[in-house]
């Protein structure tokens, strides 16, 4: 069973802030799954080489070239940026980064 | 006008005039909307009739696309709260493919948040209903698409698959659904669940269909790296050919707990016809089958911390304005924003991924995974195609199973070893079920980018069922 800290730390890293209600539920929840998904330990995969993907490609790539269809214009730019939820003029206003307090 | 159109009867109608391209649209749009509110299949409908290019293969044919794929200028919510109000920037490849064919859109199809889900109840905008029994889940994530092509509220839809999204709802609607194999379909417009595991696959009313829009949909593309090379047969080409022969595998370890047992008997009808039609049919295994679901929900929610991090309410979707620093905007726009079973997995993958668990849950299930494409690939060198339940039990009711998502993890027992070993499959309408009167689903599974002869085997066994 994951502890309180553990399940705050983890709500953490995933930059979700959880109540204490939820802290409870998750905590329950997420360790019946790490219950079920910790019988992969009855498989020795000493030498077993791991598969991250299945295509056989490696290394895809592109020419490094100019690209006529995303060139910069304000139609783009709308696109791209058009809805966050605040801005000015081209660019995107966020919050303080640094918290005044510590 | 008739009931239940497929591709062809569109088509043949178009062409004797029996209607316009604007008619069929009309009735499908008054369709929609008289019985949209009754299943929740679709989350937005389409007023307007985009232009139609004609003279192509599916020009006019009226289709749904699942709302994690972008159409642009129109919303994509993949379910959440979190895009509620996103308008797409462009079209995916599937869809700008779709385009080019011909087809109109009518809308945008419900499913489980971020296609997290196998019973779309974790859709942020309600659970769709079973057209079959309202009272029970389509499955999911794509329960909205499976929905849609069951009640004939379009002619096709488009569905992804990560773990089983697009077979497992296809079965439990009596529909035919197909996962391609990995790289095929390009994934470019599909808003990213698990990015080494999803594929974009049609939910079709039969299986010619289906080869028919994996034709137009697949192929490479310079925007998504992991499409591989490959030549795009005409797939429609070998559906009639004979299949005297084939090799069809069995797996042992299909016939397990918790298989019910009205299921079993459709699974065992379908192999004993596939024998009729001169099939081979050999006992196999697949050592490792019993491990991929624990591998699955280590890869999938590692994937998805990652793909899911892009939600910080800063460029587009929901943000709080809560708080003083951009650190209570992450934090408040997220925890407003996602629904539990994001929430869940985000989680889950941030502790996967952590120091000091690294190895023990990522890279193991990694080594798994490995394991479980050994094992197919073994198999495949003696059988040309394997079958077996697409899951293991008919539509259950809404609610049911929602307070225990252990419960709902095992609904894909039988479609997450597909997608960790890339393999193309399919699931077709086997029958009713003998107690509970509701489809069920025959999956049959294919070698890597051989769609050809998993189809063939589909069409010919789809006839005699």
């Amino acid at each position: 069973m994951l502890s309180e800290k553990e399940i705050k730390h983890i709500a953490n890293l995933a930059r979700i802030r959880i109540s204490g209600a939820e802290e409870d539920k998750f905590r329950k929840e997420l360790s019946l799954i790490i219950d079920y998904i910790n019988k992969l330990n009855e498989l020795d995969t000493e030498n077993v080489e791991p598969l991250y993907q299945v295509t056989g490609l490696t290394n895809s790539g592109r020419p490094d070239k100019h690209r006529a269809d995303f060139e910069m214009s304000d139609k783009l730019n709308e696109k791209l940026i058009g809805q966050a939820p605040r801005s000015e003029k081209r660019f995107i206003k966020v919050k303080s980064v640094l918290n005044k307090n510590g | 006008m008739a009931k239940n159109y497929t591709i062809k009867d569109i088509l043949a109608g178009l062409k004797t005039r029996e209607f316009s391209a604007e008619e069929i649209f009309k009735y499908y749009n008054a369709k929609i909307k008289i019985e949209n509110n009754k299943l929740n299949a679709y989350l937005s409908v389409f007023e307007n009739r985009t232009d139609i290019l004609p003279d192509q293969p599916l020009s006019a044919v009226p289709c749904a696309i699942k709302d994690n794929m972008l159409i642009e200028g129109t919303a994509a919510t993949a379910g959440s709260k979190i895009l509620e109000n996103y308008i797409s920037a462009y079209d995916a490849t599937a869809v700008s493919k779709l385009r080019s064919s011909g087809v109109q859109f009518l809308g945008k199809t419900n499913l489980d948040e971020f296609a997290m889900g196998t019973s779309t109840e974790n859709s942020a905008f309600g659970p769709t209903k079973n057209p079959h029994d309202v009272k029970r889940v389509p499955g999911g994530s794509s329960g909205g698409s499976a929905a849609a092509v069951a009640a004939d509220l379009c002619v096709f839809a488009l569905g992804s698959d990560t773990g089983g999204s697009v077979r497992q709802p296809a079965s439990m609607c009596g529909v035919v659904g197909l996962k391609p194999t990995y790289g095929r379909v390009s994934r470019h417009g599909l808003i990213a669940m698990a990015s080494s595991l999803d594929q974009i696959g049609p939910l079709t009313k039969n299986v010619y269909d289906a080869a028919l829009v994996l034709g137009i949909i697949a192929g490479t593309d310079k925007f998504d790296s992991t499409t591989v090379p490959r030549e795009v047969p005409d797939f429609t080409k070998n559906l009639d050919k004979n299949i005297k022969g084939l090799k069809i595998g069995v797996p042992k370890e299909f016939f397990r707990e918790g298989l019910s047992s009205e299921v079993e008997e459709k699974i065992r009808y379908a192999i004993a016809k596939l024998e009729d039609l001169g099939c081979e049919i050999a006992d196999i295994s697949l050592p490792n089958f019993e491990y991929a679901l624990a591998s699955y929900y280590i890869i999938v929610p590692s994937e998805v911390s990652s793909n899911l991090a892009r939600f910080d309410g800063i460029r587009y979707g929901y943000s709080s304005h809560g708080g003083s620093t951009l650190s209570d905007t992450y934090l408040e726009s997220r925890s407003h924003g996602f629904g539990p079973e994001p929430k869940r997995r985000i989680m889950l993958g941030a502790y996967a991924l952590s120091s000091g668990y690294y190895d023990a849950y990522y890279l193991k299930a990694q080594k798994v995974r490995a394991l479980i494409k050994k094992d197919f690939d073994e198999a495949f060198g003696k059988v040309d195609v394997i079958v077996g339940p697409t899951s293991p039990t008919t539509a259950f009711k809404i609610g049911e199973k929602a307070s225990d998502p252990l419960s709902l993890y095992l609904e894909d027992v039988y479609t997450v070893p597909v997608n960790l070993a890339g393999l193309p499959g399919i699931s077709i309408p086997a029958g009713l079920g003998k107690n509970s009167r509701l489809p069920i689903g025959f999956q049959m599974i294919g070698k890597h980018f051989d769609e050809q002869t998993l189809l063939n085997a589909a069409h010919q066994l789809e006839k005699v069922l």
